[in-house]
C-alpha cells in the first residue's frame, strides 16, 4: 500500500514534466572579446515540444530566462554620520553574487506565478536577491543592503529585469535577447529557461555561454598573471622608453 | 573610438584617455609633481576598479617624470646628490608606510586614517604655502623687495645638525639628517595613502631647506622616477592591476602635457608658481574634506572582496 502510495506521488510529479518538454538554444556558446569589443547580444531560442497525449493548454505557456554571470564576493558598505563626517560604517556582504544577472520574461513575472513559487524556485531578480543564502545574513537588518545592492548593479545596467524580454513566435516557440554590456566581466554565464503555464513550472532547462578574451587581450591577461615580475618590468621599461623619446622629441638645444 | 582594457576588462575611449594623461601630465610637469592625487580619482570615476586605476597610474608618473629629469640633467637643473638622499629616505618611510598600513587595517580604522591624513596633509601644505605667496605678493606691489625671512648667514638651527654635507648645485651646506626625515615622512605618506609625495616635496625643499626653484622641480621629479619605478613593479607583481594598455594610452597623452607643462611652469614668476600650486593643493584637499562632511547622495557603495581577506 504505502509503495503503490509513493509511486502514485512519484508518477504525480513527473507526469507533468514528461508531457512538456523544453528545447532551447544559444545563438553562441562563446563569445570573444578583442580590442573593439563595446559589450553584445545572445540571442535564446527556445522550442516546446508536446507528447501525442497531452492536449494543447488553454492558457498558453510563459517562459523566464535567468542568465547569471561569474560569481564575486561583493560588499556593500554604509555611509552614516559619525560627528561631522560621513564614514562608511556598517558593511553587507554577498558572497556568491552573480557579477551580472538577468531575468527576461514573456509578461510581468507577478501575472505569471505566485509568490511563494517564485520564492522557493528564485524566479525573478527580487527573489534571487531576496533568497537568504545571498547575503551572510543577519536578519532582517540586511533588507537595505539588498535594496542597495540592487539599486547600484541596476545603474551600472549588470542587473535587469524585462518583462518583455521573451518573445513568443508561434505558440510553442519563443526568442530571447540577452544584453550584455560591456562591462560585464569575462567568464561562464549560465542560461536558465523556465517554461510555466498556468503558474507552475512545467520544465527547466540550463545551458552555458562563455565570455572570453582573445589574441591580444588573451596574451596581456596571461602575462599579467604568470609572468608578474617579466610583466612588472616590460611595462616599466616601455614607460621610461617614453619618457626618454618624449625629451629627446620635444629638445630644443 | 572605444579600446577594451585588458586587465580592467572594460572598454574606455580612446581620446578621453589621452586627453586626461595631456591635462594631469601638463600640471605635474608645471609643478614637478607626480600628478598621482590627480589621475586615480579620474580614473575611478571612469568606472576602473581602484587598484587598477593606483597601480596603472604609477607608469604615467614614471614616464612624464622621466622626461622632467632628462631635461633637467640637461639644464644642470638636478642635484643628484640631494635626490639620493631623498631616495634612500623615501624607501625606508615606505617599508615603514605598509607596516603602519597593516596595523591600521587590523585595527579597522584604515578608511578613517587615509581620508583624514589626505585632507590634513593637503590643507596644511596648501594653506602654508598660499599664505606665504600672499605674502609675497603684498610685498612687491607695495613696491618694497620681497625681504628674506633670516639675514644671510643666518639659517635654521636643524641645519646646523651633524652629519653636514654640501650640495654644490643647490648652493646649500646643511646636515642630512633633516633632509632623511622628510624623505622617510613622505615615504611613509605615500606607501599609506598611494601617492608618490612630489607635493609634499617640492614646498618643503622650497621653504624648509631653501633650495632654488629651478633646481626642486628636477630634483623632485628624480626621487619620483626612482620611487614610482619600485611601485610600479611591486603593484604588478603583488596585485596584477597593471593594465598596459591603460598605462600606454596614459603616458603617450602624459608625455605631450608634461613637455608643454613644463615649458609653462619655467615661464611663470617664482612667486606666481607657489600661488598656483598652493591653490591646487587647498582645492583638492576641499574636495576631500566635502566629501567627508557632505551628506552622500548615495550612502551605499559596493566593492569586490579582495581573496587575501
Amino acid at each position: 500500500m504505502r509503495i503503490v502510495g509513493a509511486l502514485l506521488i512519484l508518477l504525480g510529479t513527473f507526469a507533468p514534466a514528461s508531457a512538456e518538454t523544453l528545447i532551447t538554444s544559444l545563438s553562441n556558446h562563446r563569445v570573444l572579446i578583442n580590442s573593439n569589443y563595446t559589450g553584445t547580444s545572445i540571442a535564446v531560442f527556445g522550442a516546446v515540444e508536446r507528447d501525442a497525449q497531452t492536449v494543447a493548454r488553454a492558457t498558453g505557456y510563459d517562459a523566464v530566462v535567468t542568465v547569471r554571470g561569474p560569481r564575486q564576493y561583493l560588499v556593500v558598505r554604509e555611509k552614516e554620520r559619525f560627528g561631522p563626517l560621513w564614514l562608511n560604517q556598517e558593511q553587507q556582504k554577498f558572497p556568491m553574487a552573480p557579477a551580472y544577472l538577468s531575468v527576461l520574461t514573456s509578461r510581468p513575472i507577478t501575472e505569471m506565478t505566485s509568490d511563494q513559487l517564485r520564492q522557493r524556485q528564485k524566479i525573478g531578480l527580487r527573489a534571487i536577491i531576496g533568497a537568504p543564502d545571498f547575503t551572510n545574513d543577519r536578519g532582517q537588518k540586511d533588507e537595505r543592503f539588498r535594496d542597495a545592492f540592487y539599486r547600484l548593479k541596476d545603474r551600472e545596467g549588470l542587473y535587469l529585469e524585462d518583462d518583455r524580454g521573451v518573445t513568443f513566435l508561434t505558440p510553442n516557440i519563443f526568442r530571447a535577447s540577452i544584453p550584455l554590456p560591456a562591462i560585464a566581466p569575462p567568464g561562464t554565464y549560465d542560461v536558465e529557461v523556465a517554461l510555466f503555464a498556468e503558474t507552475v513550472i512545467l520544465a527547466r532547462t540550463i545551458t552555458h555561454f562563455e565570455l572570453v578574451k582573445t589574441g591580444f587581450e588573451q596574451q596581456v591577461g596571461e602575462a599579467a598573471r604568470d609572468w608578474r615580475l617579466i610583466y612588472g618590468l616590460f611595462t616599466a621599461l616601455i614607460a621610461v622608453f617614453f619618457g626618454w623619446t618624449a625629451s629627446v622629441i620635444f629638445r630644443r638645444d | 573610438m572605444q579600446i577594451y582594457l585588458p586587465i580592467a576588462e572594460m572598454p574606455v575611449s580612446v581620446l578621453l584617455i589621452l586627453a586626461m594623461g595631456a591635462a594631469v601630465g601638463f600640471i605635474s610637469g608645471m609643478f614637478g609633481i607626480g600628478g598621482g592625487f590627480l589621475m586615480t580619482p579620474l580614473l575611478i570615476f571612469l568606472g576602473i576598479p581602484p587598484a587598477v586605476a593606483v597601480a596603472t597610474q604609477t607608469a604615467q608618473i614614471v614616464a612624464s617624470s622621466t622626461t622632467s629629469v632628462l631635461g633637467a640633467v640637461r639644464r644642470n637643473a638636478l642635484d643628484l646628490k640631494l635626490g639620493s638622499i631623498l631616495v634612500f629616505g623615501g624607501l625606508i618611510g615606505s617599508v615603514l608606510g605598509v607596516w603602519f598600513f597593516a596595523v591600521a587595517r587590523r585595527a579597522g580604522q584604515l578608511d578613517l586614517v587615509i581620508v583624514v591624513s589626505y585632507v590634513t596633509l593637503f590643507m596644511v601644505v596648501g594653506g602654508l604655502m598660499l599664505k606665504e605667496s600672499l605674502r609675497e605678493f603684498w610685498m612687491t606691489r607695495r613696491g618694497r623687495p620681497v625681504r628674506p625671512r633670516r639675514r644671510a648667514g643666518q639659517h635654521a638651527p636643524y641645519l646646523f645638525w651633524p652629519l653636514r654635507m654640501r650640495f654644490y648645485r643647490s648652493k646649500r651646506y646643511m646636515s642630512v639628517i633633516p633632509i632623511l626625515g622628510l624623505a622617510l615622512f613622505i615615504g611613509l605618506a605615500g606607501a599609506l595613502l598611494g601617492i608618490g609625495g612630489g607635493f609634499i616635496m617640492v614646498p618643503a625643499l622650497l621653504y624648509v631647506f631653501r633650495v632654488p626653484t629651478t633646481v626642486v622641480v628636477g630634483t623632485s621629479q628624480f626621487q619620483i622616477v626612482c620611487t614610482t619605478l619600485v611601485a610600479l613593479v611591486l603593484h604588478a607583481v603583488a596585485n596584477q592591476a597593471v593594465d598596459i594598455v591603460l598605462a600606454l594610452l596614459l603616458i603617450i597623452g602624459g608625455v605631450f602635457g608634461a613637455q608643454f607643462g613644463a615649458r609653462a611652469g619655467r615661464n611663470l614668476r617664482a612667486e606666481l608658481f607657489r600661488f598656483l600650486l598652493a591653490i591646487l593643493l587647498l582645492a583638492v584637499g576641499l574636495r576631500f574634506a566635502l566629501e567627508l562632511v557632505v551628506r552622500p547622495e548615495e550612502p551605499f557603495s559596493i566593492a569586490v572582496q579582495e581573496a587575501r581577506t
